[in-house]
């Protein structure tokens, strides 16, 4: 019995040091960073009550569906600089058909995620078919997309923005499930018993939790569990680690890239499927630099650069930390002029402590 | 016997009637009148998309040719190449916004020297246009519109405002900003937004709990001002804490009707487009221009008038 004997060349890890390697340690202990510097900052000005709490939560669930099938397609070694175009083009999308042509809304929804769906693929096509980078291959979809976008737009409507979907949207079957809010009845509960500020109306501060919030929480545990407990996981590291290698063992490189290309796009989809709803119109501007954005959450959560590397929830703290710092300086009352100033140096900060605690607990292993 | 006269006569009469024909569309695009925008404005913008539908109205209906020409992004030296590249290409007249006189003055000039007609639109104003040799300036003047807003406030008996920008660093917005400071008479904050709706929200949310004593807000465009009526409602200060805008929406409006908005300015920019374009063709036709600048702004739209011009809105007029 071969299995009894211990291999001498597989060495035993502890809990703690397994779980200290992890790449989302580093983003954690950002996070806890970030979040100390408002407690002493912003403690006491309602950045942690529950409205400033649904804030920046909003905020972060927003650029955190992006981030995460963005985290899973960088560590396969790409990227997507089209999903900001993307979210503001499935916008469109959403609304035009909706508003000027009365389709029901479920049915432009549908039309949205099967359209971004195939521009994904085309995306993903054309990089592993041509072989150049898809910085370079999404860089020309931004652009494309952006130019679509517009022109369809002002070509139909003659203006710009297209409003109305609020009512169109009201008794949709679809609407509740991207612009609703959840735990309504536990909110209006804890408010009576006082655990929750009231506004000036007498109404809870707030009325219930974004669903935005949910769907980035299920996002990323599913791309966590796709990542490290599937096969296509295994793929998508090996793609991102060494493709000629993954190649040559029969790893099917090129489907996996172009799989979450599609991912990307259905996510930019998604967002902007929330914010359409949410918001009432569609815009053509909407989405500029998200694609920035969904990098910085993906880099700041620990991922590589490179690929090869990172994880979803490293990602999400990476959104998390995005969201929070771009809410906190409104709460700590430091002129806003310096507000860019101030968000690059937390994001510097929260990355070098990042990496600085990974470093530690790398070298102790 | 093969003739080569036989072949050659038909061969002439088809020659012949080509140069005919290329000669009669010479003639008629000698004729048309064609007017080129050069603004910096991408027609993305809502705003600038307002300004565009008027010159296309204006075309279709005068039967002239006009083309918009914008660089993507706010870039004031593509803006400068731009018009020496359309100068070089010498159309009857030229219609150009100049947010960055140091920038621009020269193509501008330039284009003047050509002896093209220049019309200046938005930005620049009526002195700059005229010392640059422009024939006279269209627009609203944006400090002066602000300064209008801010006096309105304080009639009203409002000192605690903030002016919600959603573009800092746009010179036009903030122009808007400082106005609005100097006809309220006291320090008005400036608070920094974004483009994105959901961001912008959630900072005017945040903004009004760390500054609870904040009566009035001034967005200073759509894309501030539709986000900053959704933070009012969802802290339930819709109506109690006062507001107003630049610039009008189908939204806007329909607050401004529901009076959960006090006003929304209308620099009639429809006008920007529409005017410029007649005005060339009759200056091409008959040489005659007006003789004094065209303020088109600011117009405010309150309750009283909003509810009949959200269909224009919506069509992209107003």
């Amino acid at each position: 019995m071969v299995s009894e004997i211990r291999d001498e060349r597989v060495r035993s890890v502890s809990r703690l040091s397994r779980l200290l390697s992890r790449p989302e340690l580093g983003a954690a202990a950002g996070t806890v960073l970030v979040f100390v510097f408002f407690a002493i900052t912003a403690g006491s000005s309602g950045l942690f009550s529950a409205k400033g709490i649904v804030n920046f939560l909003e905020v972060s669930a927003q650029l955190g569906i992006l981030a995460a099938p963005v985290a899973l397609l960088m560590i396969a070694g790409e990227f997507d600089l089209s999903v900001g175009s993307m979210i503001g083009f499935a916008g469109i999308l959403i609304a035009i058909p909706a508003v000027f042509w009365g389709w029901p809304i479920w049915l432009s929804l549908l039309l949205t995620f099967a359209v971004c769906g195939g521009i994904g693929a085309l995306n993903g096509l054309a990089v592993v078919r041509t072989g150049l980078p898809s910085f370079i291959v999404t860089l020309g979809s931004l652009f494309m997309l952006r130019g679509l976008t517009l022109g369809l737009t002002r070509g139909i409507s003659g203006r710009t923005q297209v409003s109305g979907v609020h009512e169109l949207a009201l008794h949709d079957p679809l609407n509740s499930l991207f612009s609703g809010q959840v735990f309504s009845g536990l909110i209006a509960g804890l408010a009576d018993i006082g655990l929750i500020g009231k506004r000036a109306d007498g109404l809870p501060s707030i009325s219930g939790i974004p669903v935005s919030i949910v769907w980035w929480i299920v996002l990323t545990l599913a791309c966590t569990w796709l990542l490290t407990r599937s096969r296509f996981g295994n793929w998508i590291f090996a793609a991102g680690g060494e493709a000629n290698a993954a190649r040559n063992l029969g790893v099917p490189v090129a489907r996996t890239k172009i799989t979450l290309f599609v991912m990307t796009a259905l996510a930019a989809a998604l967002f902007a499927a929330i914010q359409v709803l949410v918001t009432g119109s569609a815009d053509t501007l909407r989405g500029t630099q998200k694609e920035f954005e969904a990098i910085i959450a993906v880099v700041i959560g620990g991922t590589l650069l490179t690929g090869g590397y990172g994880s979803a929830v490293g990602a999400m703290f990476g959104a998390l930390i995005f969201g929070v710092v771009q809410m906190g300086i409104f709460y700590t009352g430091i002129d806003t002029d310096w507000f860019k100033l101030f968000m690059g140096a937390m994001m510097v900060i929260a990355v070098l402590f990042n990496s600085y605690v990974r470093n530690r607990a790398m070298r102790s292993r | 016997m093969f003739s080569l006269a036989k072949l050659v006569k038909p061969a002439l009469g088809l020659l012949a009637g080509f140069t005919m024909m290329a000669a009669a569309t010479t003639l008629a695009a000698a004729d048309e009148t064609r007017v080129v925008f050069v603004t910096h404005g991408q027609s993305g913008d809502p705003y600038w998309s307002v300004v565009k539908n008027g010159m296309d109205d204006a075309a279709k209906t005068l039967g002239v040719k006009a083309e918009y020409l914008a660089p993507e992004t706010f870039d004031m030296a593509k803006m400068a190449q731009m018009i020496d590249a359309i100068t070089a290409s010498k159309p009857d007249g030229m219609v150009i916004s100049i947010p960055d006189a140091a920038a621009l003055s020269t193509p501008v000039k330039n284009a003047v020297a050509a002896g093209i007609p220049v019309i200046i639109i938005d930005s620049g104003g009526s002195k700059l246009t005229h010392d640059l040799g422009g024939l006279l300036f269209m627009g609203q003047d944006e400090f002066q519109a602000g300064v209008m807003a801010g006096e309105r406030i304080k009639a009203l008996g409002l000192t605690k405002a903030v002016c919600a920008n959603h573009e800092v660093g746009n010179s036009s917005l903030d122009d808007r900003c400082a106005g609005f400071a100097k006809g309220l008479g006291v320090d008005v904050p400036v608070m920094n937004g974004v483009i994105d709706p959901t961001e912008m929200k959630n900072r005017v949310i945040a903004y009004m709990t760390a500054h609870a004593d904040t009566q009035f807000i001034l967005a200073v465009g759509a894309s501030g001002a539709e986000p900053t009526l959704a933070a009012l409602d969802e802290l339930g200060l819709s109506g109690k804490v006062k507001t107003g805008t630049f610039d009008l929406s189908p939204t806007i409006l329909q607050a401004v009707v529901a009076g959960k908005m006090e006003w929304g300015i209308d620099a009639q920019q429809y006008a920007m487009g529409y005017i410029p374009v007649a005005m060339f063709d009759l200056w091409k036709k008959y040489k005659i221009m007006p003789i004094a600048d065209y303020p088109t702004g600011p117009g405010f739209v309150t309750k009283d008038t909003a509810a009949s011009v959200i269909e224009l809105s919506k069509l992209g007029k107003r």
